[in-house]
């Protein structure tokens, strides 16, 4: 097997799986998904960064442990386990550092010790089947807990690549916010799940969740929008202080921060 | 004796930089040809330097095609100055079809037809085309005082023909001046670009290279600025651009875009040639680890 620089759990077959991407302490579309998935598929797996961007993030970790949410550590659960000084989000603009620094400190001082010793003890990926293919889950790449796979960077060769490096049909991640899939085959490609944290930067306040199910015989995705209170998580984020930048993108659900990683083309999509 | 010569011979030593995956290919398309002579310019790039010659297409078209095969995740077109490259339209559109591609620009030959054009290529891609615009200042005062009388103006209007075009170009400036990449400096940019038209600026800081045209301006390398003796953890060589890229030119492939004039970074004629790890002797490779820098967007 490829060293995939982190415990990796085998899951077994499944027919249907739910997909929760970055939650960023968006606890009530959380609750949101959940309801939406249930019954609609067997499991459902969370794909790290629980914390970040909005509020009490202890109110998130508590849905996820009390439900049992199979779930895998992003860049946000290691640095919190490692209790490391910043997110390790790997941007590389002062101004989207900024900003990450300002949710990272905020995170870090609101979630409660055992949290993060729950965090400490996640895989950092998954395995498992649906239709006979091999599916591999990650945060934002097998490679790398921190790389961002953009729909408009993330060619055809280099998902090749991946695959064959990683002995794998299909890499489902997260990471970057916004939803995507590229399948160079049938059942075979790259699956970003997107984010329940904060919207598609799309200009609506609704946030996404994944299923991926056997279709025609192979594994297929459907992204499902998920619409939750956001005008009260927007006021629960005035009331713990956190930067007006964010609640405004939970209103409008056009991005306002951590801009400059986007490749042109996401850029264009957004306002700002 | 033999144990300080041992140590002598450990203080010499320079650390590898392996190259974990081939991510980005650099294609050095126009040589170290350019319609300027800028004074901070690490390869002295200028219209009478041959030593890299342009690349043809079909040149490009061989690494593109062996980059395919190999899973490279993106490409840059750099110079010299690519839009005086007559192939490089072709070479935007064979590059597209594989991988999203950028290019380095000074911005001079971007009329509003050229940047036209650029946007159909870009509409007919999945994948992202990317500007790279060169202005080192914003003010003409800064900017002209590298890269010669007029270019401000020159380059500012490729910029908006490039805006106008619905293509929104990453701004790269040099730090040519101190107060550049402090906050300050930065905030003084982004509010210039936005008050000439740019609504979504974006802004890239790179540091200077002392390296090329720039050793007249400002300084060579000091003897200290070397990793000579250090030894890199795996983060702080995943760090490092080279570990994860390759450049080609018209004379063979190089490690990284900066070390094109230095025949010991020449690592073979093709890119599976070249995938040994490289030796961080050169000074430049400083830059990069002290600063974190990569020549990447």
């Amino acid at each position: 097997m490829p060293d995939l620089n982190g415990r990796t759990i085998e899951a077994g077959a499944f027919k249907s799986v739910g997909f929760i991407g970055g939650i960023y302490s968006n606890y009530l579309a959380l609750g949101k998904a959940l309801e939406l998935l249930k019954g609609r598929v067997d499991t459902v797996v969370a794909l790290g960064d629980f914390g970040a961007f909005g509020p009490h993030p202890d109110r998130t970790l508590e849905i996820l442990r009390e439900r049992e949410i199979a779930a895998i550590r992003g860049n946000y659960e290691e640095a919190l386990a490692a209790g490391a000084d910043d997110c390790r989000c790997g941007y590389t603009n002062p101004r989207d550092n900024e900003f990450a620094q300002l949710s990272y400190d905020y995170t870090k001082a609101k979630t409660s010790r055992e949290h993060v010793e729950w965090m400490g003890s996640l895989p950092a990926h998954i395995r498992l089947s649906i239709a006979g293919k091999r599916i591999l889950l990650c945060h934002g790449s097998p490679r790398r807990v921190n790389e961002f796979l953009w729909e408009s960077a993330t060619p055809e060769p280099f998902i090749k690549k991946m695959l064959d490096d990683h002995e794998t049909d299909l890499i489902v991640c997260t990471h970057t916010g916004l939803h995507w899939s590229r399948f160079i085959a049938p059942g075979r490609g790259v699956v970003n799940v997107g984010a329940l944290g904060r919207p598609a930067n799309d200009g609506t306040p609704r946030v996404w969740t994944a299923v991926i199910e056997e279709k025609e015989g192979a594994p297929a995705v459907r992204f499902l929008p998920v619409e939750y209170d956001f005008e009260r998580l927007a006021r629960e984020m005035e009331s713990e202080k956190l930067p007006p930048e964010f609640i405004e993108t939970i209103r409008t659900g056009w991005w306002t921060t951590c801009l400059e990683m986007l490749p042109a083309k996401e850029r264009a999509a957004g306002k700002f | 004796m033999e144990a300080s010569a041992e140590l002598i011979n450990t203080e010499q030593r320079y650390p590898f930089s392996p190259l974990f995956a081939l991510d980005t290919l650099w294609l050095q398309v126009a040589g170290t040809l350019c319609n300027l002579r800028c004074t901070h310019c690490f390869i002295s790039c200028s219209p009478t330097n041959h030593s890299h010659e342009m690349m043809s297409l079909e040149d490009v078209r061989r690494y593109l095609d062996e980059a395919r095969q190999m899973g490279v995740k993106e490409y840059y077109f750099t110079g010299g100055e690519p839009f005086m490259n007559k192939d490089l339209f072709a070479m935007i559109e064979l590059a597209l079809k594989q991988g999203p591609v950028s290019i380095l620009t000074n911005g001079l030959l971007i009329t509003s037809k050229t940047a036209a054009r650029l946007k159909s290529l870009s509409d007919a891609s999945d994948y992202s085309l990317e500007l790279r615009v060169s202005l080192d200042g914003y003010d003409a005062e800064t900017h002209d005082a590298v890269r010669g009388l007029g270019t401000f103006e020159k380059t500012l209007k490729g910029v908006l023909n490039l805006a106008a075009a619905g293509l929104n170009p990453v701004i790269t400036a040099v730090e040519v001046n101190d107060d550049l990449g402090a906050r300050q400096g930065r905030e003084k940019f982004l509010a210039c670009l936005k008050s000439i038209g740019l609504t979504k600026p974006r802004l890239k800081i790179l540091p200077t290279l002392r390296l090329g045209a720039e050793i007249n301006r400002t300084r060579a390398y000091e003897s200290w600025e070397s990793l000579r003796g250090r030894e890199l953890t795996k983060d702080e060589s995943l760090a490092l651009q080279c570990s994860s890229c390759r450049i080609a030119t018209s004379n063979g492939v190089y490690v990284c875009p900066l070390l094109i004039d230095s025949p010991q970074a020449r690592l073979g004629e093709t890119l599976q040639d070249s995938l040994r790890p490289f030796e961080l002797k050169h000074q430049a490779c400083f830059t990069c680890h002290a600063t974190g820098f990569s020549c990447r967007t």
